[in-house]
């Protein structure tokens, strides 16, 4: 299948990637020939086969509600790159 | 030309358990920024989800309450999408296999009956808040409400009115309370609600283009916002505009809807099976138990308080508006309470003092034992109604002691005859002029009489005694 | 004999006996790093400090010690999280992190008595087959330093090779730790998916990822899986159960036991040395008892591509909380909140770990998913299924571990799907979560190591590594150590 350069525009925006052109190019050709490739699953037919995202039959892993103590504040604040004293800091994000 | 109003409803319900959906942090609302936190609810690398089985429990429970299929294999999926308020750049949600498929729900408007069909019900995880603040320029991330437990519930686009919208979630509110499973609080955001709205011109059986609309914090809100936006799209129909498809925010200020800033890209959210969660199956036995301990809904207690009791529907109306006070009520007449008493108390006095103090009956503290105990001295004939009142208001706050208050204020009905017929001959003897006015048959003399023993007695006396022996001395006079 | 030529068995026991102290083996790792990891780079951290701290602590208790492992020095790849101890995953974008907690194998380790020498250097999130994709520069080879340890648990089979500790935890998501095993002449294993908790290995790919250990040899590793098994309510995808007490259930007897030998995995691309050296094992086994059952595997050709679909599907996802928000680093100079993400994410993340974040987006997207992503779940259920048709004609399957020996740094990073084709004959094993062994058995004509596979059904790791051990028993390919890195 053919991977654009439109395309792989558009899965960088949603993945927040901005490659630079030449990096762009590059990717886009490696994704077309990787993308080729993958295309030898359509040569299996798999009519009717449930798509299998857990490949134990476990099931109902299920916890009780009951309370435990939260994390120290600090401790889970302590490797953010702009943090103050109570939450992650960001440029704007709400409107 | 004529137009209808169809709209659809997508309604999050936080779910009134005591831990998130995913781990064990506490969900209390409020608490000072990412205090309620730990690795797997602000994405640290390495954290796993585990789930909750009230969560569970729950969602299956709304879903029976709603006349719901419930589905018997289901999945959690990710919905991808990058905010700071989510950090792990993924929901967990439900997508492909929801808890619940296909309910329905009864309204009951002026305009006559309806049903509305609920779509699906999935369960997910709430995001965490964002409060901008302006004298840094800086967002600030708080994660306290990040992974506390949601259910989403879909309606399919069968309203036709703001009257139907709002019965719908006066009912869901009410079915949610009275089955646990959520507080329903809108203040809080404990029930929120988005509202997907089209025009079409009446008869047409396609949709139009539909609006979402947010940011709608009460019910008033919404209705406003359902006239107001099928307003706007009717006029831009009618001047041969087109509607656009977008997301739209209710303005409380301005009494507007405003489309947001559209996000800079695509939303393509690339849901696929959480790979961290095995699936659920539940089987038949355990959606037994959850419909055998399934508890009366407000409806079914309505219609058994007027065939129990024999209460007026008005009554049972009110008294089940909410489950803590229908508790209340049964707990009342369980305590021997009659049961007409017991719905006048709570329709007047209880509703009285919970609106002046802006309290929700579950946090009254006034137990009912408190308050039987009053009314049954009232019936014993130790308190006359009124003064009965005045105990009430002191006892309400802190759920005192009725007795004690009583005693310390002296304020013990007097039922003794001699007492009061002692009063009574002191009241005429000091009021010629009105005891001849009366025997002249001006009716009004006598009240003016009662109220002045009532003074003499400081209103401990029983008011239908009082008036008998005042009776009985003027007659014999 | 030197410490360092030692099994971690042989060295907990004599710590136990009181020949060697705890600290002294910690000494003598340590002094090996300093030695040799200038030219190695098999560690990203070394916690010197600690590791002595911790081995004059536990010296005080060897008396009652309940491992065999106890007060032996190891380490940990870069991708485990460990409390207070900067864990990168080889990415820039990590930056110093330094995790809030213990990740529950770093936990039942220290329950044992394990002395942590630091963390290891790997591919960049475990996205590779060399540990060239590091941030922190490629691991090279002890057996030719102008090689590729493989990857991406390259500094653990590293270290391990050259004797800088006695065993590792790796983490293998598509052969990560049987390749580099292979290329560095140990024996490493992947256990049965869902035997070894994953609560705080960070994600590649969430249904694939599974930690084991790599070591000098099949007891070793018997004994690390011992301490590392078992349900862990923090996991939800971890099972009840356990594979019984692994150490004590070696003892080398193959009789009865049915080797499947599929033709598809020693057809053309296959390097004859190496075919020729997997094949071997199969006669040292049959001598020992075994049955060899020759058999086809006829799926070969779609592991690959499911493989690289899934991983790259999940890891799109699991690597989206890297942002520059609330840990790790953040680019500079940005103007907005997408300019962040986007700055923090192209800069911080390499470009291996791009391409498969974007492959990743692609097959998930909307139009695609279908095409790719659930016909590749498909796919698996059909790798699945064959894999348990093949299990009811043999208790293990004998495969290479790789096409060829180690290659030299830089030939692969060019052609990436030339590099993901080279994984062919490990990631089946980890679509259909079953347990697979790397064992050394021979050298090229370059002498590099040569690895043969052993695949079980699931559970069954006691019998995976009661052949190796088999083997290992009758070989000495095992025994074999490096020149290793260059004395400083």
């Amino acid at each position: 299948m053919k991977i654009t350069t439109e395309m792989v525009e558009y899965i960088s925006q949603l993945s927040r990637l901005s490659l630079p052109e030449e990096e762009k190019q590059a990717m886009t050709a490696q994704l077309e020939q990787i993308v080729d490739y993958m295309d030898v699953l359509n040569q299996l037919d798999t009519t009717g086969i449930e798509p299998m995202s857990h490949v134990f039959p476990v099931k109902n892993v299920l916890r009780e509600d009951v309370v435990e103590p939260s994390f120290d504040r600090a401790l889970l604040l302590a490797n953010a790159p702009v943090p103050d004293e109570e939450a992650f800091l960001t440029p704007k994000s709400v409107e | 030309m004529t137009w209808e109003t169809v709209i659809g409803l997508e309604t999050h319900v936080e779910l009134a358990t005591r831990t998130k959906i995913f781990c064990s942090c506490t969900t209390q609302f409020g608490g000072a920024p990412n205090t309620h936190c730990c690795p797997v609810c602000t994405g640290m690398p390495g954290a796993l989800p585990v789930l909750n089985r009230a969560v569970l429990e729950f969602a299956v429970k709304a879903g029976l309450a709603l006349n719901c299929q419930i589905t018997r294999y289901s999945k959690f999926d990710r919905k991808n999408y990058f905010y700071p308020d989510l950090p792990k750049a993924y929901q967990i949600s439900q997508l492909y296999l929801p808890i619940a498929r296909g309910g329905r729900v009864e309204l009951h408007t002026p305009a006559g009956d309806s049903a509305v069909g609920i779509h699906e019900i999935h369960m997910e995880e709430d995001a965490g808040k964002l409060v901008h603040d302006p004298w840094i320029d800086q967002t600030r991330a708080d994660y306290n409400r990040c992974g506390v437990p949601l259910i989403e519930i879909v309606t399919e686009p069968d309203f036709r009115s703001a009257d139907q919208v709002i019965a719908y979630l006066e009912k869901l509110k009410e079915t949610l309370q009275y089955l646990g499973v959520s507080d329903c609080k809108m203040q809080e955001g404990s029930l929120r609600c988005d509202v997907n709205l089209s025009v079409r011109p009446m008869g047409s059986t396609e949709f139009g283009t539909r609006t979402e609309m947010k940011n709608l914090n009460s019910f008033k809100a919404i209705a406003r916002a359902i006239d107001y936006e099928a307003r706007r799209q009717i006029e831009l129909l009618e001047e041969g505009r087109r509607v656009v498809q977008e997301t739209r925010r209710w303005d409380e200020n301005k009494d507007a809807t405003y489309a947001m800033r559209s996000k800079e890209n695509a939303q393509d959210y690339r849901y696929f099976p959480e790979p961290d969660i095995p699936p659920i199956e539940l089987s038949e036995e355990y959606l037994d138990e959850l419909r055998a301990s399934q508890p009366e809904l407000a409806e079914e207690k309505r219609a058994r308080y007027q065939a129990q009791y024999g209460l007026p529907a008005y009554d049972c109306q009110m008294i089940t508006l909410d489950k803590a006070l229908a508790d209340f009520f049964e707990e009342l007449v369980e305590l021997g309470t009659p049961a007409k008493q017991a719905a006048n108390w709570i329709m007047g006095e209880v509703l009285g003092a919970l609106s002046t103090k802006g309290l929700e009956p579950r946090d009254m503290k006034l137990t009912a034992k408190t308050l039987a105990h009053l009314i049954a001295l009232v019936g014993a004939g130790k308190l006359n109604r009124n003064t009965a009142v005045k105990v009430f208001e002191a006892v309400f706050d802190e759920d005192g002691d009725v007795d004690a208050y009583v005693k310390d204020h002296g304020l013990e009905q007097v039922s003794d005859a001699g007492v009061l017929e002692d009063a009574v001959t002191q009241v005429l003897a000091a009021n010629p002029q009105s005891v001849a006015d009366f025997q002249g048959g001006k009716e009004k003399a006598f009240g003016f009489l009662v109220g002045q023993v009532m003074r003499q007695l400081k209103g401990k006396a029983d008011p239908k005694l009082v008036n008998a022996l005042l009776r009985k001395a003027l007659g014999g006079a | 004999m030197e410490l360092r030529e030692r099994t971690a068995l042989e060295l907990g026991a004599a710590i136990q006996k009181g020949e060697v102290s705890v600290a002294e083996a910690t000494q003598a790792a340590l002094d090996a790093i300093g030695e040799q990891d200038g030219t190695l780079n098999s560690f990203i951290t070394v916690t010197g400090e600690r590791a002595l701290e911790r081995a004059e602590r536990l010296q005080k208790g060897v008396k009652d010690a309940a491992s065999p492992l106890y007060g032996v020095p190891m380490a940990l790849k870069d991708n485990i999280c460990t409390k207070g101890v900067k864990t990168s995953c080889a990415s820039k974008i990590l930056g110093d992190f330094k995790p809030p907690y213990d990740a529950t194998v770093v936990e039942k380790l220290a329950a044992a008595g394990a002395v942590s020498l630091g963390k290891l250097n790997m591919d960049e999130f475990a996205m590779g087959s060399t540990s060239e994709t590091s941030y922190y520069g490629p691991t090279r080879n002890p057996w030719d330093l102008d090689r590729a340890p493989g990857g991406s648990s390259g500094g653990a089979a590293a270290a391990v090779a050259a004797g800088l500790g006695w065993y590792a935890i790796g983490s293998d998501t598509g052969g990560s730790i049987r390749q580099p095993a292979a290329y560095c002449g140990i024996t490493g294993m992947k256990p049965t998916y869902g035997t070894v908790s994953r609560y705080g290995l960070i994600a590649y790919a969430s249904s694939l990822d599974q930690m084991g250990p790599l070591c000098r040899d099949a007891a070793d590793c018997a004994a690390v899986l011992d301490v590392l098994q078992g349900r862990d309510r923090r996991d939800s995808t971890s099972l009840e159960g356990d594979y019984g007490h692994l150490l004590a259930s070696l003892t080398g007897d193959m009789r009865g036991m049915r080797i499947g030998i599929p033709s598809e995995c020693f057809a053309d691309g296959l390097d004859d040395e190496v075919r020729r050296s997997v094949l071997a094992v199969a006669d040292v086994l049959k001598r020992r008892g075994a049955q060899l059952v020759e058999l086809s595997f006829p799926v070969m050709e779609y592991v690959v591509p499911t493989y690289y679909i899934i991983a790259a599907a999940e890891a799109s996802s699991n690597l989206s909380r890297f942002d520059g928000v609330k840990y790790g680093w953040r680019a500079e100079g940005y103007e907005d909140l997408t300019d962040l993400y986007n700055k923090t994410r192209t800069q911080g993340f390499g470009l291996e770990v791009k391409r498969r974040i974007l492959l990743g987006t692609f097959v998930l997207s909307t139009g695609y998913y279908d095409a790719y992503y659930k016909k590749a779940l498909q796919v698996k259920a059909v790798i699945k299924r064959a894999f348990d048709e093949t299990f009811t004609r043999c208790d293990m399957l004998l495969t290479p571990v790789s096409p060829t020996t180690a290659p030299k740094l830089g030939a692969s990073l060019s052609d990436p799907l030339k590099m993901y084709l080279s994984d062919i004959y490990t990631v089946s094993v980890n679509l259909a979560g079953l347990p697979g062994l790397s064992m050394p058995c021979g050298f090229d004509a370059k002498g590099l190591p040569i690895g043969a596979q052993l695949i079980g059904p699931h559970f069954g790791e006691g019998r995976l590594l009661n052949a190796a051990y088999a083997f290992q028993q009758d070989t000495d390919y095992h025994k074999q150590m490096p020149k290793g890195g260059e004395r400083a």
